[in-house]
């Protein structure tokens, strides 16, 4: 295997409009006979569906669930960035790509990210004239504010649901080409397979999931938009059918996964409450703003919060990091509470807990202040845990909230499969080891609708016409795999539940290739994953049958494929000898405990090529490396 | 932590074309903390265990935002809590000894796939009929150029809040949609980017709707009650104002 980034030359902020003059276009007339399929139908999916039907091509757009609007983009709070300098702040394009990729601590590709936020503006002027209703000034003008620590306000919001009204401009945009009869729309549908032709992505299987059918779709290109592998930690802040099926099948079929280990953890969400948790929910950082961390001096000390005097409260935040506090970044947070929580002074009935106080702030402002600020938070917080935190202070834990790593794609947004494309989470491209917020409705939406459009009519004008049809033999072979793996799925019939493993492998997960790595507990870790497949194999029971609508089968495949991307998640977290953004390798940091970062040997993106399982995972391992020509390397400090 | 007994009486549907009756469950070890699905998770996996097929029901986001979920609680959609999916209701609005009957829900246009999930594709149909604003991509102007009035996108928003679950249907005595309808019509009529295509969308939407099978409204108002983000039935009166001037004025 071969990478080759495809970054065009020239300087920096001329790539993007030299490629655009470079790349081949396709016909009117082919473009009708070319067929396009899109599974996913996020913000880039949805975006990419709608823009490549407006172009004429023939569009077949896949989602498992039962409707194109309930992708988990829509569950986006925070908002959008964009360099549109409406603040007359002194924000730029060039700020907001030097801020992207520094916040990825050097980890991800310049041209790319300087691509990212040429094409933020031009999806907020999208997205207003489609009618999403971003928040605006009392002159009718649109508003913004800052976010995640940025010195600049460029954050574009919709109240607490930016995700949603995106998603809806973009899924109303697709739902019109659909009335038009240009995109065929497949909803629970479930992708199960890519069908690979002479090294060429031709098509893929699916699976209908009311009626168990397997249907074979033919075309000349395949775009992957199915978003991030978060869920295979098991208790994560992604929607419960998030999963990475559609990209570890491509993997297996030769899509290079690039930084498998880069996980974001976001530091303010609802603590698990016991066994029966099924997801964790996240509540604004900007909680931090006025809230104070804190846990008892004393381990043990299980006295109600407001009867622990301040002298015997550790405000670690703040000793810590005397400078920035309780603000300091994410992933300094949520290391930091793990850390406590680790030497036994979590709070909470399962003590991994910390609390966020706000009775100094309610003192100092007075309660119609922190309301006005936080008012949907504290409801939201007194709904789910049944505590009234104007009152008592609230409980709060780290959570897995975003992946980083994704398939490798190049310029072109092309996997190592041509013909096999990967947007918005689904690749690895933008954030490099940490995303800033309110960039992910960014980065999914320019793929979508800016960047896909032209780089897929370049391979396709390239390939030119060649109809594939599915009686081709291959398709005949893909579907035979797919349909064995279920029968062999649903003929264990052992004693353990889907969810049992699942929240196993999660826990396993969770406790070595999370908030913190090393080396000892990652190799643990990789036998532990191991057994516990082999187990699921010989164990797992699954109910029902394969013919009918069967969540229980669904969950199965998408587990069977969390055990293998695990086993690869911490092969790649051995690899990175250093501390980076989200990974901190505990070997490599200093004895304050801030991160090392080695950019001599480990500036480069992991790209791994899957060679086999046999009990273990076969892979290999590709480096890309990171060229800085624009920007200079510096290490981050929050003391 | 206190743990409550539930008596659940659940729908129990094979299939679209088959007769579906209520079963009998009780749950000895539910926790006041444990969100609605997930005292159907916990009792799915003991129904597995014991070798049952558990009970099919709807679900993605579990943060009241994707609108997956859609049980009928006690009679009512999503349970007794206002402004509330049922994936945000928890086990802390029972007590314990309760009895829960959990229905799918139920229209003409919404037919059973299983158990408590149901087929909603209509409501993507009626979107695909005129629920967008027609803008090519690449075709959008500067965003600031189009201003809007603070009141007219507040308006317009209270109506994008909509999050397509189907409660106000399964509500409505009629099996009507206008919620769901007017309340897309009312989000894009009122901005000025959507003013060239009001009439044609009032129009195309409220055709669909009825194509469908969806009933008339008659002002119960049980849809507006049920709504768990609070969408107000004065869209419906918009909805058919808008409807008669643009159908008489041709």
């Amino acid at each position: 295997m071969k990478l080759d980034a495809k970054i065009p030359s020239g300087p920096l902020e001329e790539k993007w409009s030299k490629h655009i003059n470079d790349v081949k276009l396709v016909s009117p007339n082919n473009k009708r006979k070319m067929h396009v399929i899109v599974v996913g139908t996020g913000l880039a999916g949805a975006s990419a569906s709608a823009s490549l039907a407006e172009l004429g091509y023939k569009v077949s757009t896949f989602c498992i669930q039962d409707s194109g609007r309930r992708a988990h983009s829509i569950a986006a709070q925070g908002g959008i960035n964009a360099a549109k300098n409406y603040q007359n702040d002194g924000d730029s394009v060039y700020r907001l790509f030097y801020d992207t990729i520094k916040g990825g601590d050097y980890r991800s590709r310049e041209a790319n990210v300087y691509r990212l936020a040429h094409l933020s503006n031009n999806i907020i002027d999208q997205a207003v004239s489609q009618g999403v209703p971003f928040a605006r000034e009392y002159g009718g003008y649109l508003a913004n504010r800052s976010f995640g620590g940025a010195q600049v306000s460029r954050t574009f919001y919709a109240r607490g649901q930016t995700g949603q009204q995106l998603l809806m401009g973009a899924y109303q945009s697709m739902m019109k080409m659909v009335n038009e009869g240009k995109i065929e729309y497949y909803t629970r549908h479930e992708m199960m397979d890519v069908v690979v032709i002479d090294g060429v992505a031709r098509g893929i299987i699916t699976r209908d999931l009311v009626t168990g059918e397997l249907v074979r779709h033919s075309a000349d290109a395949v775009i992957l938009a199915t978003g991030g592998y978060g869920n295979v930690f098991y208790l994560s802040t992604n929607a419960k059918n998030s999963n990475v099926t559609a990209t570890w099948r491509a993997h297996k079929r030769g899509a290079a996964f690039a930084n498998p280990s880069f996980v974001q953890v976001h530091p303010t969400c609802i603590p698990v409450s016991g066994d029966y948790q099924s997801k964790l929910t996240l509540m604004s950082e900007s909680l931090r703003n006025d809230g104070r961390v804190w846990v008892p001096r004393k381990a043990g000390d299980d006295r109600p919060p407001n009867q622990i005097p301040d002298e015997e409260r550790y405000y670690y935040l703040e000793e810590r990091y005397p400078s920035f506090g309780n603000l300091v970044p994410r992933d300094v947070a949520s290391r930091n509470a793990k850390q406590v929580t680790d030497e036994g002074l979590g709070v909470g009935s399962t003590g991994l807990a910390v609390y966020l106080d706000f009775r100094d702030a309610i003192a100092r402002d007075g309660k119609d202040v922190i309301s006005a600020k936080y008012g949907n938070l504290f409801d939201m917080y007194e709904n789910i845990s049944g505590e009234n935190p104007y009152e008592v202070p609230m409980r709060i834990y780290p959570a897995v909230h975003y992946t980083m790593g994704g398939l490798w794609v190049d310029y072109n947004l092309m996997t190592t499969v041509p013909g096999l494309f990967a947007l918005g989470e689904a690749n690895f491209s933008d954030h490099g080891a940490n995303r800033l917020g309110a960039s992910a409705l960014m980065q999914g939406l320019a793929d979508g609708y800016f960047v896909i459009p032209f780089t897929v009519g370049d391979y396709l004008a390239e390939a030119g016409v060649s109809t594939v049809d599915t009686s081709h033999d291959a398709f005949a072979s893909v579907e035979k795999e797919v349909q064995e793996r279920i029968d062999k799925i649903l003929g264990v019939k052992g004693d353990r539940t889907v969810v049992d493993f699942h929240r196993t492998l999660g826990r396993i997960v969770w406790d070595n290739i999370g908030i913190t790595r090393n080396e000892k507990d990652l190799k643990k870790a990789i036998t532990e994953i191991q057994a516990l497949r082999e187990e699921f194999w010989q164990n797992v029971k699954v109910p029902g049958k394969a013919t009918n609508y069967n969540k229980n089968l669904e969950f199965a495949h998408r587990v069977a494929d969390f055990f293998e991307l695990a086993e690869l998640m911490a092969y790649d977290a051995l690899d990175r000898g250093e501390s980076c953004g989200c990974h901190l390798r505990e070997e490599f940091q200093t004895p304050e405990g801030e991160a090392i970062r080695n950019d001599k040997d480990y500036a480069y993106v992991s790209a791994w090529e899957f060679k086999d399982l046999n009990g273990k995972l076969e892979t290999e391992l590709h480096k890309e490396k990171l060229e800085f020509e624009f920007v200079e390397m510096k290490q981050r400090s929050y003391k | 932590m206190s743990q409550m007994t539930i008596h659940l009486k659940i729908w129990r549907q094979e299939g679209p074309d088959t007769k579906g009756a209520f079963e009998n469950h009780t749950l000895d070890t539910v926790n006041e903390h444990m969100s609605f699905l997930e005292m159907l998770d916990v009792l799915n996996e003991e129904l597995i265990l014991a070798g049952n097929e558990p009970f099919e029901f709807d679900y993605d986001c579990r943060e009241g935002i994707c609108g997956s979920c859609n049980l009928v609680i006690n009679g009512r959609a999503h349970g007794p809590k206002r402004l509330t999916a049922a994936c945000q209701l928890h086990m802390r609005n029972f007590k314990d000894g309760d009895s829960i009957v959990i229905e799918p829900a139920r229209a003409a246009a919404f037919p059973v796939i299983k158990d408590l999930v149901v087929d909603r594709s209509a409501f993507d149909r009626i979107i695909a009929a005129g629920g967008y604003i027609t803008v090519r991509t690449g075709s959008a102007p500067e965003a600031n150029s189009i201003p809007v009035e603070l009141e007219d996108s507040t308006f317009s928003f209270d109506y994008a809040a909509c999050i397509g679950c189907g409660a106000c249907v399964a509500a409505c005595p009629n099996s009507s949609a206008s919620l769901f309808t007017a309340a897309k019509l009312s989000h894009l009529n009122r901005l000025p980017q959507g003013e060239p295509e009001r009439e044609k969308r009032v129009v195309a939407m409220v055709e669909q709707m009825e194509k469908e099978g969806f009933g008339d409204c008659s002002n119960y108002g049980e849809c507006e009650a049920v709504c768990p983000k609070g969408i107000s039935i004065a869209s419906i009166a918009e909805m058919r104002r808008n409807y008669i001037k643009a159908t008489i004025a041709g």
